[in-house]
């Protein structure tokens, strides 16, 4: 297997007469927690959106494997084996947490069966419980997923990524409106799922992944500024300049 | 508002309970028409519910695919001489296949686009039998939709009498029922959930979301014909105005009245508004009036629907 999972090659996108993002061109090591990072309105969210297959690029092409996936449809990504969190909560709140994960499952064995009862489909719940265990909410199995706290969501919603067995995991912002203790085991988290698959996360605050990151994407203005190790990313002149006078958070 | 232990014991029994009512319910009734017309729009306000209720797709054309299942029904008997058993089969496809059309073409959009985009293509389909006239009686009506008997493995049934025509009704919408209860606790039945619970996660996690929504439009049309086809047999005839986006209007007040996604809300809906409608019509001709104030009461103060705040109390 090659060690390079995804790259995008010229990747661009526009809304309007906004151009958002200026073709980035990057390659993912396999097997490598990747962290993009950026002050505001650097583009972030939009390379992620485009990576994770939410609109398509303007312009350039997207490579997962060695195979384009330029354009395709949203809903095709978890065959594919990509996985991803959103910037805001994405749970199905008015069900159950075990639910919520069984849905999530359900959609790779059964999509349109109107007949039998959904109980009947061996396995499900039980891998559920796992993928709850896997992120540590299990003891609120039986609760509605709306009703959770914030950073719990978060974690069911890094289940429900994980029910595809995704060999790419894409997070946005996961730490996002969490609170310290939160953001800390989100954290770990993040580190345990890196050990076993390719990771890449958006974050606005580059302390927290400076740490854990294996490479760390820089864009700004929609151009990407800087690539490198942890170590390369701190030497990097520009990149303080860019990131001097801003707070961080 | 009801334990909410004894509400999930009655869930897990909501087809038994339902026939239960079904069999009681024309006894204390004092008319057995209103009875079947309660059953007919119940059927009709299911159809559109699982759409409304259970996928969260407010439609505007069900009059569309009700209508389209009524005059399925009476053109196979009129002008093809169907027995009345194809009659209510071909009604049944009628719905289906208005439905395939109209949800091709809506599903694409959302919100009150889709309701716009519903409505008027509805409206399209008024038209066209409006203009159609040889076929569907255009502005008189399909008349002649003559069902005496109902004949069926050897047992005649005779359908003029109320009572009869109510059970024989009612069997059809006890198995609409069991259908439905099926198709809610299957795995289709939580994707349309999840769809409705969150569309971008629903898409992420590997549901086609359109194509959920289009086999849940066919399905919904599918009730919904069903429900035009036993209208057409109960009335003998097939009002254009069945068509007429009025009839959406109306099946959308009766699955909130009754309470949208709710299991039973549509027959309570549907029976509700007709009984309102008949009484109140007693003693003034406008009932509108109040049928209509009742509604407004009903959406301000109990959004949940008569049997939704039942069953789980008042939102808060």
């Amino acid at each position: 297997m090659s060690d390079i999972i995804l790259t995008t090659e010229g990747v661009a996108k526009s809304f309007g007469k906004f151009r958002a993002l200026s073709g980035i061109t990057a390659s993912f090591p396999r097997g490598k927690l990747t962290a993009i990072i950026g002050p505001n309105g650097a583009g972030k969210s939009t390379y992620f959106n485009l990576i994770s297959g939410a609109f398509p690029p303007s312009a350039g092409r997207i490579v997962f494997e060695g195979r384009d996936i330029t354009g395709t449809a949203q809903h095709r990504y978890a065959a594919l084996g990509i996985a991803k969190s959103f910037q805001i909560t994405t749970v199905f709140p008015q069900v159950t947490v075990l639910e919520n994960v069984r849905v999530a499952l359900q959609a790779l064995v059964s999509r349109f069966n109107i007949w039998m009862p959904r109980g009947d489909l061996a396995g499900l719940a039980e891998k559920a419980a796992d993928l709850l265990n896997v992120v540590g909410i299990s003891q609120h199995r039986e609760r509605l997923a709306g009703s959770l706290a914030h950073g719990e969501q978060r974690a069911l919603e890094i289940a429900m990524a994980l029910a595809s067995n995704p060999r790419l995991l894409l997070l946005d912002e996961p730490t996002a409106g969490m609170s310290p203790e939160e953001t800390r085991s989100m954290m770990d988290l993040i580190v345990k799922l890196a050990s076993e698959r390719t990771v890449i996360l958006v974050e606005h605050k580059m302390k927290l992944v400076m740490g854990i990151s294996d490479r760390l994407l820089v864009l700004h203005h929609g151009e990407l500024l800087a690539e490198g190790t942890p170590d390369d990313i701190r030497r990097n002149e520009t990149v303080k300049r860019v990131y001097l006078g801003q707070r961080e958070h | 508002m009801l334990p909410a232990e004894f509400v999930a014991r009655c869930k897990r029994h909501r087809v038994v309970l339902s026939v239960v009512f079904l069999l009681i319910f024309p006894l204390v009734m004092p008319f057995k028409a209103i009875a079947v017309n309660i059953l007919i729009y119940g059927l009709f306000a299911l159809g559109f519910n699982l759409l409304f209720g259970t996928l969260g797709l407010l439609s505007f054309g069900h009059a569309a695919l009700f209508g389209g299942g009524a005059y399925a029904c009476g053109i196979a008997i009129v002008h093809y001489g169907a027995p009345w058993w194809l009659g209510i089969f071909a009604g049944l496809l009628g719905g289906m296949l208005i439905a395939a059309i109209i949800g091709a073409l809506a599903i694409r959009t959302r919100g009150i686009y889709f309701a716009m985009v519903t409505l008027a293509l509805a409206q399209c389909v008024y038209f066209v039998a409006y203009q159609a006239s040889d076929f569907t009686g255009g502005e008189n009506g399909l008349r002649g939709i003559d069902v005496r008997d109902i004949n069926l493995f050897g047992l005649h049934i005779n359908f003029v009498d109320p009572l009869n025509r109510y059970y024989v009704v009612a069997a059809f919408v006890a198995a609409a029922l069991f259908v439905l209860s099926r198709i809610l606790a299957s795995p289709f039945g939580a994707v349309l959930e999840a769809v409705r619970e969150n569309e971008a996660r629903a898409r992420a996690c590997g549901y086609d979301v359109r194509a959920t929504r289009f086999v849940a439009f066919v399905i919904s049309g599918g009730f919904c014909g069903l429900a035009g086809a036993l209208q057409a047999l109960h009335l003998s005839i097939v009002p254009i105005e069945t068509l007429y986006y009025q009839t959406s209007g109306l099946v959308v007040m009766m699955a909130l009245l009754g309470g949208m996604g709710t299991f039973f809300g549509p027959f309570i809906g549907a029976g509700v508004f007709l009984l309102l409608e008949n009484l109140v019509s007693l003693w003034t001709v406008h009932w509108q009036l109040v049928v209509g104030a009742a509604f407004v009461a009903c959406v301000l103060f109990f959004p949940r629907g008569i049997w939704g705040t039942i069953l789980l109390g008042r939102a808060k």
